[in-house]
């Protein structure tokens, strides 16, 4: 039947994600009936195990709105911020969450979303985080506030100070705010207990990014990947439904190596791999599919990408700590991309394309995202002049689909790609 | 059999093509302004540059001759120009066609109609001959006119000339009638239109001495002035030549397509090309030694780093927004009512740039109102509209990572004057006065070179398509 041909291909892991989020906004969905509390956080430097350690359920508006995007909801919900007064230059996740909210705040599962019982402001790297809790806070009035202010890497190290000033803050606002909400204790052993489920977790997912080494490579570390580190930067750290999933998605990679397979697409086995890029900067989600496409089409395999370092850069050697758990996760914190200064992420890029054998860098700048953008033309140039490889520059949004050009990208991406095939042709001229 | 290698560049506003030779020299250009249907516009300008090719052969096969007597060149360049004019001609008639069609099926009242065409007739009459003449003795041919550019003008003129009354039916009549004229694609008999084109020339050398009785300001031409009398010989020595290069068969080995229309062409998958890589590589041709290079077309601005093998290794482009690009000049001419010929020399006048503060191609049109009633010069208007075109462009080159040395311009705004007078002072201002800038006269065919340098030198080296791909891995693994 045609119907079934046109499905999209699944891995048994894919379902196991699948079933995992649909259970979890079932839960936020009743949570008024089983009494849970309900924290909404970020993904960047969340404090998930804490949050899950006192029983209560995260949600995440920034995955709130890139699930809009995806589900072609954003213009709508973008348009009705914007009526309300947001500038058409503000975060267009921002400007999602907003209309979401004003729209019933109906979650990506056509589930109502509980309203939240804390607003736990625990950002890094992005300034714009503030301004949308400080949103929040009014749209949801009388709704406590815990901030949790996380040190930006200025210098390009965490000093044992800095780890100082956040468990002092961990301690003295953002726990006892926690217990209040909760009506419970902080359970330091239930707390060691999910950091070695989050440890084992981190040491699975950078086996699989890392995957991406072998040619061809068995991932596509960012079409691929964003979907890859979904529980990891979500509600499942910590748990055992993580570990169990990340142990089937890393033996469906093994699978792929031993078999010398390529990366699997929404159209199946991707053909010969004729392209390893290197990706920096978030994915546009409103064409996530299309965008996706012209990638794959013409061989295109992204063997690294920053973005999928936004919930923790593990791959650098981070894990959360049984033994220091409140001092791991202000390290977390502090370790995450966006977190990281201009030099750092020169310097993890530059390794990206040597340890990957990359053919290329691109950058999609995202419009509305200055947290990402500032800085992307230095780092640009930066990586040319260090690694010599061809580098190329798109543009496009998070979830405003406005600011999706497709005959746009597509021509930049083509001359992109034949930029890569000609070089690759004339050096091996050269060389003969 | 000689080969030769084809680039078609497809742009927004026009069409290019380029044919060279085995050692990469230009051989023929064609241009046109067609765009309803790229497929045509390809064609038409394929054509013309094929046309072009036999002149340039001719031409090359006698240069021994040509540098002994340059009456042999004077009269080629004569005979190219006229068969220009006999191409005209038959598009004219063609437009003739249309615009009677138009005005049958318009007009339905008998006397209305017959009015129209009564005049469409007159104004022909009186165009036509003006026309010719600046073919044949002012060169017109050569000064990449479009045939709409050419006629308008002239149409314009005589309808100016009418009652005020008549002005909306014969716009009307005009702009119905002249794309689908345009848009034909004619198949030209090359021996046809040359025997015509030598019998032209016939008579105007024939009427030497009278052409410079009627007209005192011609200037004393020594070429022409050693053709009178002789002009018989001349063309029974040439003729055979000529007759010889009507019958060469012109085998395009090979060719590339690129530009905005490339995807539309007609050319195998393997033969299209990104026209960032084109112009790159054609600019590469012409200057070895470039580095960066600045295109701007018609709607569109790009910054491009090449390396030493004229490879793109980064590149910038406009978007989302085309203020800045050619098409914001047409719109600029349009809105002060001149041709897009007349814009750089006007702003060249220019003794004080105003500052236009806009950016936008449709509020610049409402700035420049607004400033012309302020009283302020038109040429000083015009100085700041490029200048802000270039500032425009010099962003969009730091954005790409800067000048480097040598710099090469491109496109079809590389003929406008201005542009490059205040391109040179910013480049020379912010990156110094040690960059040698490029501008070559062919920059607009610069996308269709590099197509064709494409096509002649790489032609193993297919894009995405199933052979293309075979034989690629076959020759990385020899690298290796």
């Amino acid at each position: 039947m045609k119907t079934q041909e046109q499905e999209v291909v699944k891995e048994k892991s894919m379902l196991i994600q699948k079933e995992m989020l649909a259970n979890l906004f079932t839960e936020l969905s009743n949570s008024r009936e089983t009494g849970k509390k309900v924290v909404y956080t970020f993904v960047p430097g969340n404090l998930t195990e804490l949050i899950l350690s006192f029983d209560m359920l995260p949600v995440y508006p920034e995955i709130n709105a890139l699930q809009s995007g995806m589900r072609k909801k954003s213009a709508g919900y973008i348009r009705d911020a914007e009526k309300l007064g947001f500038s058409e230059d503000v975060c267009t996740y921002v400007k999602c969450d907003i209309g979401m909210m004003l729209n019933g705040n109906i979650g990506p599962t056509g589930e109502k979303l509980p309203p939240p019982d804390l607003l736990l402001l625990s950002y890094t790297g992005c300034f714009t985080f503030m301004k949308w809790f400080e949103n929040l806070e009014r749209l949801y009035p009388g709704v406590p506030v815990a901030m949790l202010h996380t040190p930006y890497q200025e210098d390009g190290n965490v000093t044992p100070e800095q780890i100082d000033y956040m468990v002092k803050q961990l301690n003295e606002d953002v726990i006892p705010k926690m217990e209040a909400v909760s009506g419970k204790k902080l359970d330091m052993n239930r707390l060691s207990q999910m950091m070695v489920n989050s440890a084992t977790s981190e040491d699975l997912l950078v086996k699989i990014l890392q995957s991406a080494k072998n040619k061809p490579s068995p991932i596509d570390a960012y079409f691929a990947g964003v979907y890859y580190i979904g529980p990891m930067f979500t509600a499942f750290r910590g748990t055992s439904e993580a570990v169990d999933y990340y142990s089937q998605l890393n033996n469906e990679v093994q699978d792929r190596i031993s078999k010398g397979l390529g990366p699997i697409t929404p159209e199946g086995e991707i053909g010969e791999e004729k392209f390893r890029l290197v990706v920096e900067g978030p994915p546009n989600w409103t064409n996530f599919r299309e965008f996706w496409k012209i990638f794959y089409d013409m061989g295109a395999v992204i063997v690294a990408s920053s973005y999928t370092k936004v919930g923790g850069v593990y791959d650098l050697g981070f894990r959360h700590d049984p033994a220091h758990p409140l001092e791991s996760l202000s390290r977390y914190c502090m370790g995450c991309y966006t977190n990281m200064n201009l030099p750092q992420r020169v310097d993890l890029l530059a390794d990206y394309v040597t340890e990957y054998s990359a053919d290329g860098f691109l950058i999609n700048s995202i419009k509305s995202c200055n947290s990402f953008s500032a800085g992307q033309l230095m780092i640009m140039r930066e990586i040319e002049h260090r690694t010599g490889i061809p580098v190329g520059f798109i543009e496009s949004d998070l979830v405003d689909p406005r600011y999706f050009s497709y005959a746009n990208i597509k021509n930049r991406l083509e001359s992109f790609f034949q930029m890569l095939e000609q070089r690759r042709i004339i050096m091996s001229q050269e060389q003969r | 059999m000689k080969n030769f290698f084809l680039g078609v560049d497809l742009g927004s506003t026009t069409s290019k093509a380029v044919i060279i030779n085995e050692e990469d020299q230009i051989i023929g250009r064609g241009i046109t302004n067609t765009r309803s249907n790229y497929s045509v516009a390809a064609d038409i300008a394929r054509d013309e540059a094929v046309f072009n090719g036999r002149f340039s052969i001719l031409k090359k096969k006698l240069s021994g001759e040509i540098a002994a007597r340059s009456e042999y060149k004077k009269y080629i360049d004569d005979l190219e120009s006229v068969f220009q004019y006999e191409q005209f001609k038959v598009r004219l008639d063609k437009l003739g066609d249309e615009l009677l069609k138009t005005c049958r099926s318009y007009f339905k009242e008998q006397q209305k109609q017959e009015e129209i065409i009564g005049h469409l007739r007159n104004i022909r009459r009186s165009f036509k001959p003006v026309i010719k003449h600046d073919y044949l003795y002012n060169n017109l041919g050569s000064r990449n006119q479009f045939f709409r550019d050419i006629v308008s003008e002239k149409y314009n003129e005589e309808v100016g000339k009418l009652s005020m009354s008549l002005f909306e039916p014969l716009m009307t009549v005009w702009d119905k009638s002249i794309s689908p004229a345009e848009n034909q694609l004619i198949t030209f008999d090359f021996a046809e239109l040359v025997q015509k084109a030598m019998d032209e020339l016939d008579e105007k050398y024939k009427n030497i001495p009278d052409t410079y009785a009627d007209n005192e300001s011609v200037n004393f031409d020594a070429e022409l002035n050693l053709l009178k009398g002789n002009y018989n010989q001349v063309s029974e020595t040439l003729r055979k030549h000529i007759e010889e290069i009507t019958r060469l068969d012109f085998k395009i080995t090979n060719m590339t397509g690129t530009g905005y229309g490339r995807a539309l062409l007609p050319f195998p998958e393997d033969c299209i090309r990104s026209e960032i890589l084109c112009h790159a590589f054609g600019a590469h041709a012409i200057f070895p030694d470039t580095r960066t290079v600045l295109d701007i077309g018609g709607q569109d601005t790009k910054a491009i780093q090449v390396d030493k093998y004229g490879l793109v290794t980064s590149f910038q482009m406009n978007d989302r927004c085309a203020a800045g690009c050619g098409r914001y000049l047409g719109y600029i001419a349009d809105e002060m009512s001149i041709s897009l010929n007349e814009l750089g020399p006007m702003a060249l006048q220019s003794e004080k740039e105003v500052t236009i503060c806009s950016t936008c191609t449709v509020f610049a049109g409402a700035e420049l109102r607004e400033l012309t009633n302020m009283g302020e010069k038109r040429e000083d208007i015009l100085g700041g509209l490029h200048k802000a075109i270039i500032m425009r462009a010099m962003s969009l080159i730091a954005r790409s990572g800067g000048v480097f040395n040598e710099f090469t311009f491109t496109g079809g705004v590389a003929r406008n004057p201005a542009v490059i007078k205040y391109l040179t002072h910013f480049i020379e201002e912010s990156y110094g006065t040690d960059i040698k800038i490029n501008i070559h006269t062919d920059s607009i065919f610069m996308g269709a070179l590099g197509g064709a340098m494409f096509a002649r030198r790489n032609i193993r080296a297919e894009l995405p398509s199933k052979s293309g791909k075979k034989e690629f891995s076959n020759e990385s693994s020899a690298a290796n």
